[in-house]
């Protein structure tokens, strides 16, 4: 048994994947925090094409694909959605009202793996599991535009083994979008000033040492970490045609499996690699 | 319980009576029997600290009223804390004279009561908050309250007063130690009064129930006043538990109240008049159990957590109360077997606060995955999961934070934690806090300032009472000694200027306790798991006796008369025995009293009033009263033990609203006291007092101004001695009751102390920490940032009333050699503060000297001389005009190395960290100011000692002198000498005399 996560070995060990396909709705309508070029579809669906073929294919996860949404623009971004630790799942309430029916699809997806399932339904609460960092250790959560302090204590509520820090978020949209676990007590970390603030506040609040992976580029820092039992230590990360110095930063790691993943197009509208995936490890798959 | 304490009580009554009113004592004892109903009333309501109710009034009515009447025994009687009328009263065989007689007439009640007085105590004690601005009335108050007031102690009173009653409660833990020594000396000298009375003592025993881990209840029987040390080796006896330091018993005021039993402390003045009932539980949670020795040690650690899970103290996820109740049932029943496990075996069990079927169901199926489990592994697998969670081992307070919103501070192996609601808002592991400290209800910490950051901030917190802080305090303080430290800390001496509470953990550290673990060389113990049925039904934390609060209440009520009767009778008690208290101990707060009454046959009443100021502001020499002046000398503290006691003594910067109280040096915040008292002593017009308080305003002073003068680390030490026979130890003694009535409210803690590699390094957070740290050790306390101002030491010097008139200020400058240049020439300022007497009211005068500015705020008569010897460029003469009375001549010498340049002023460096520190002896005070600083590439430190010595011809100064310049230089090997200064005043009249 794997209690609480089965501690550090357990980390990124995971056995399915949920995805969602990209509406078409996306290029215009979905939400951007910088106005800036047009969302070249096509390209932007070979992108997510290979991030979803590479959990797939390279890594053998059993991905779940839920269609897109032409009314949910933003549905792709599946990770705000739902949070799932071990065997429990928190549907969330995204701070984007627009977003909050994208819960729905994942919430029947979720049933269908006989996960735990706790909705958030206070209506003071909002949350996006972009702003959610789980160490293995513990929670951080970040309190942005997107996430507020009830949305934190529900998500303390509902995962009580784990301490949950808060962890302020001005200058960018999600916590996640300058930090993000790259291993087992490693953390990826941007280099911007809120970047490095952010990891001094995680530190301070946190009773473990964890270290640190500082890279140039703040987006960069967003990366996926899994732990594949035939693979060991695998590292999504942005490609080095779009951040070269932060890839070279991450081919340091060498005992980790590094796979590149261009994510040019939805970047543009605030995606990262973690946006796009929910990871669920479902022992009883074993 | 009621009866059992009551028989207790009475034993020792009976072995502590003197004799004359034995009759009347007889007759109780006879009574004293078990079954009788009227002995254990009155036996328990004396013996319980507040539970002595009306039989004791009864027996000794007319005593009382006696005493009441006779205008010196009432005089004297309100100075003295309650306590040590108690004390008095036993001495009363001594010779008193009219105290005596009085006490005589009343020792029965009295010595009846002693055992209660101790219990007593805290009652007075409540008042003596009070008294502390007013002491004569808190005291005349506090008989009355004792009389009165029995039920004050009560639960329900305890909102009002529930600063009065904590502190009363501490003043009791600290001050039992203490007491107790001093009573066997009264009853020894009792014996000789009454010899043949006294002869056979039997030793009385109360019986009390200690609620164990697995639900059931261990009885024993216990000397009187066993300390808790001797109850708890029972219990773990008992269980067969050696490895017993991660554990405690605790005793509940209510149910929400819990308080750990002080094992180096009497159980009977902890508990006071609650029932003889504790619970046995995991006190340090060990962060890694499988580090534990022993299996029966992580038996019990799972018991504990069981229980904390049940009652909901240690939140869970539903998996992770599946998985744990599945080691349970695993380590209770073992394998699963279909068979002997029916559906629903279960139920029986109690995993979690709110156990589903569904839970039930998961539990059932992960019980079968741990076929082969031993009951040690399975219990081993609980720790291992068990210790991961979030809540592990936290204790958490309610709290408020600085605007008033709720939340919780959460003390654990690694620091403390801050929460709101279930988020986690702030962390300070143990080695981000230099200082904790409570004053009243309130809380702080005092954190090492942030990355980029200059200063310390103190950060506040609100609790909901006195007590509350103090347990918290305390639970910091043990927590943070246990996991942090490799052995205890000594508490902290009464002679350096500790304010508030002594309390130290006394307990192994962790280090110690795996130390001792590994050498634990016997077969595992056989112990038999007892099913977690029992223990789920009831147990959520509270003690069953505890529950019936009635029982609780009767008790407290009856104790608080009883001890109000006792104090009374008190009154008359005997010095001598206070005098000897005085020695025994470090616990400065018991003696405080014993020494008062060692003047009072010199010290006038006038006196007496004064006493209520020394209580506020200082801790100044509590002991020593009885050394000698050498001994005085040979006390003085090694710089490290002046860091450890005082790393307070410099204001921060700029305080908020909170920090005022808190980041004020102790010396600051007992100077706010002093004034208070101050003031109330000029409205009152009490006339006579000596007054040190002053000296620690302009500590403060000092403090800023050396800083801002520009060396690196100065230490100031100064010492004030004063000669005067009476108003030495008069001060003393009302210092030192200050004290007590200090402990109550403020209780202070450094966590760094001591020395790195006293630390933990593993444990270390960062390693930035450490090598703080090593600064730390000397700078703790930043104060101001140089401004390139001159130097201006200052110096006030109070003269006593009656007589005082030499003082030798001596001020040793040592720089660390590579700074050559640092010295600064202006520190030669000294102010020199006359002492006036008015109309028998003395009235000291703070005059802070800027380089070139005397101010002189009183009524001027006094002459006074300064004679500059030195190269020194910059120097003031100060001249104060006059001051009635007293003529003073003053000389200065200062005597500097050559090498010095004296204009360092100009030169700034960058300050890195400033620190002072006061020690006070009864003729000395000792001011150490300590400054870093970073010039230019290089490191200097600086230390300034300045020394005070107060007193009369009988010092002999030139020995005094090279007393400190010898110890300066031992303690500081690596330092030169660069500057001494000596700074002669004298009264002008005595000298001629002399």
């Amino acid at each position: 048994m794997a209690g609480l996560g089965g501690g550090l070995a357990a980390f990124g060990r995971c056995t399915h994947a949920v995805v969602r396909a990209l509406p078409e709705s996306l290029c215009r309508q979905a939400l951007r925090s910088v106005a800036g070029p047009e969302v070249d579809l096509a390209r932007a669906e070979r992108e997510h094409q290979l991030y979803v073929g590479v959990l797939r294919g390279k890594l053998g996860l059993q991905v779940l694909e839920l269609p897109a949404d032409e009314s949910l623009p933003d549905c792709v971004f599946v990770e705000d959605v739902a949070v799932v630790c071990e065997e429990t799942a928190l549907l969330t309430r995204p701070g984007a009202p627009s977003r909050r029916k994208e819960v729905e699809a994942m919430k029947r997806v979720l049933e269908s793996l006989n996960l735990n399932i706790v909705e958030m339904v206070d209506e003071n609460a909002t949350l996006d599991g972009g702003d959610v960092l789980f160490t293995g250790r513990e929670f951080f959560v970040g309190l942005s535009k997107r996430t507020n302090q009830r949305g934190a204590e529900i998500l303390a509520d509902t995962f009580k083994d784990y301490a949950v820090s808060t962890v302020p978020v001005h200058d960018s949209l999600h916590l996640k979008s300058f930090c993000s676990m790259a291993g087992p007590n490693l953390i990826a970390i941007g280099s911007s000033e809120a970047a490095q603030k952010a990891l001094k506040t995680m530190q301070q609040m946190s009773d473990h040492r964890y270290d640190k992976l500082t890279v140039p580029d703040d987006a960069a820092a967003n990366c996926i970490y899994l732990n594949i039992p035939s693979k060991g230590h695998v590292l999504l990360h942005r490609a080095p045609e779009e951040y070269p110095e932060s890839a070279k930063v991450f081919e340091k790691l060498k005992d980790h499996m590094l796979i590149p993943i261009a994510n040019t197009e939805l970047e543009k509208v605030d995606g990262s690699l973690t946006c796009c995936s929910v990871f669920i490890n479902k022992a009883s798959e074993l | 319980m009621t009866t059992e304490v009551g028989s207790e009580t009475e034993v020792k009554k009976d072995s502590e009576q003197l004799g004359p009113d034995k009759a009347k004592d007889k007759p109780e004892e006879a009574s004293e029997t078990p079954g009788d109903q009227k002995s254990r009333e009155t036996s328990s309501g004396e013996a319980q600290d507040s539970s002595v109710p009306a039989p004791t009034n009864q027996s000794s009515p007319s005593s009382q009223k006696k005493e009441k009447s006779s205008p010196e025994s009432k005089g004297i009687s309100r100075f003295l804390p309650p306590w040590l009328k108690k004390q008095k009263s036993y001495t009363l065989a001594e010779p008193k004279d009219e105290p005596k007689k009085k006490a005589t007439g009343e020792e029965q009640v009295v010595e009846e009561s002693e055992s209660q007085a101790l219990e007593g105590v805290a009652q007075p004690r409540k008042s003596l908050e009070e008294a502390t601005e007013n002491r004569q009335n808190a005291k005349a108050g506090d008989r009355e309250k004792h009389s009165i007031s029995s039920a004050e102690i009560q639960p329900s009173k305890e909102d009002g007063k529930e600063t009065e009653v904590e502190e009363v409660a501490e003043k009791k833990e600290e001050k039992q130690e203490e007491k107790r020594e001093t009573k066997e000396v009264q009853t020894a000298e009792i014996k000789i009064d009454n010899i043949p009375q006294k002869s056979p003592k039997k030793i009385k025993t109360v019986q009390c129930k200690v609620m164990l881990l697995d639900g059931t209840e261990y009885s024993c029987d216990l000397e009187k006043r066993a300390r808790g040390q001797v109850l708890f080796d029972k219990v773990c006896e008992h269980l067969n538990l050696l490895e017993k330091d991660y554990f405690g018993l605790l005793f509940y005021e209510n149910s929400e109240q819990k308080n750990w039993l002080d094992s180096s402390k009497e159980i009977k003045r902890q508990i006071r008049s609650l029932p003889w009932i504790f619970t046995f539980n995991v006190k340090f949670y060990p962060p890694d159990p499988s580090q534990l020795t022993e299996d029966i040690t992580r038996y019990f650690l799972c018991l504990q957590l069981r229980q904390d899970i049940v009652s909901g103290r240690l939140p869970c996820s539903f998996v992770t109360h599946a998985l744990l109740g599945s080691y349970t049932l695993q380590a209770e029943l073992g394998d699963h077997d279909p068979e002997e496990h029916s559906s629903d075996y279960i139920s029986e069990f109690q995993f979690a606060p709110n156990q589903t079927q569904e839970m039930e169901e998961k539990v059932a199926e992960l019980h079968k995955t741990h076929r082969g489990l031993t009951p040690a592994q399975a219990d081993s697998q609980f720790l291992e999961n068990a210790k991961r969670l979030s809540m592990y081992g936290v204790d958490l307070h309610h709290a408020k934070d600085s605007e008033g919103v709720d939340i919780m501070l959460g003390v654990c192996a690694n620091g403390l934690l801050i929460y709101k609601d279930r988020l986690r808002i702030n962390r300070f592991a143990w080695p981000k806090i230099l200082k904790i400290s409570y004053k009243r209800s309130n809380f702080y910490i005092k954190v090492r300032p942030a990355e980029l950051e200059q200063f310390e901030s103190t950060i506040g917190f609100k609790l909901p009472n006195h007590r509350a802080a103090k347990r918290l305090w305390k639970v910091c303080v043990e927590h943070h000694t246990f996991f942090r430290l490799l052995s205890p800390e000594q508490p902290p001496k009464a002679k350096f200027l500790t304010l508030g509470s002594k309390f130290r953990y006394s307990g192994r550290t962790q280090a110690q306790t795996r130390q001792a673990s590994n050498l634990i060389d016997r077969p595992a113990p056989y112990f038999e798991r007892t099913s977690s049925k029992r223990v789920s039904r009831s147990l959520d934390g509270a003690p069953m006796g505890i529950s019936d609060q009635s029982l609780v209440r009767d008790f407290s009520a009856t104790g608080g008369q009883a001890a109000g009767d006792k104090i009374i009778d008190l009154e008359a008690a005997g010095r001598a025995k206070l005098k000897e208290g005085g020695r025994e101990e470090d616990e400065s707060p018991l003696k405080t009293p014993q020494l008062e009454f060692t003047q009072d046959g010199k010290i006038s009443s006038l006196r007496v009033d004064g006493e209520n100021i020394y209580v506020r502001h200082s801790n100044l020499m509590l002991e020593d009263l009885d050394k000698t002046q050498d001994d005085l000398l040979k006390h003085q503290a090694s710089i490290s033990e002046l860091k450890r006691n005082f790393m307070e003594s410099t204001p921060e910067p700029r305080p908020n609203e909170w920090e005022k109280r808190r980041i004020t040096p102790l010396s600051l915040q007992t100077q706010g006291s002093s004034h208070e008292t101050l003031d109330i002593v000029e409205e009152k017009k009490q006339a006579e007092f000596g007054i040190e308080e002053t000296l620690v305003v302009d500590e403060t002073n000092k403090g800023k101004m050396q800083v801002a003068t520009d060396a690196g680390e100065t230490c100031k030490v100064e010492h004030v001695s004063k000669k005067d026979s009476s108003s030495l130890p008069s001060d003393s003694s009302s210092s030192s009751s200050s004290s007590e009535s200090e402990d109550e409210e403020v209780g202070e803690y450094h966590p760094h102390h001591r020395a790195i590699e006293e630390v933990i390094r593993e444990e270390q957070e960062d390693e930035e920490d450490m090598k703080r740290k090593e600064h730390e050790e000397n700078t703790q306390h930043v104060e101001a940032i140089p401004e390139g101002s001159k130097p201006v030491p200052v110096e006030h010097t109070q003269v006593t009333v009656e007589d005082l008139v030499h003082e030798n200020t001596i001020t040793v400058a040592t720089e660390e050699k590579n700074l050559s240049e640092q010295i600064k020439q202006d520190v030669g300022e000294e102010k020199e503060e006359e002492q006036l007497k008015l109309n028998g009211d003395v009235s000291h005068v703070d005059i802070d000297v800027a380089p070139q500015l005397i101010c002189c705020s009183e009524p001027p008569v006094v002459k006074t001389e300064m004679v500059t010897i030195s190269d020194a460029t910059q120097r003031t003469e100060i001249s104060t005009k006059e001051i009635p009375i007293v003529q003073t001549e003053t000389k200065t010498i200062t005597y500097e190395s050559s090498q010095l340049d004296g204009n360092a002023v100009g030169d700034t460096g960058v300050l890195v960290s400033a620190q002072t520190i006061t020690s006070e002896s009864i003729s000395t005070t000792t001011t150490t100011h300590i400054t870093k600083m970073v010039k230019g590439g290089v490191s200097e430190t600086r230390i300034e000692k300045r020394i005070v010595i107060t007193g009369d011809a009988d010092i002999d100064h030139d020995e005094a002198l090279a007393q400190a310049i010898k110890e300066a230089k031992e303690q500081h090997p690596d330092m030169s000498v660069t500057r001494v200064v000596v700074h002669k005043e004298t009264e002008l009249a005595e000298e001629d005399e002399d």
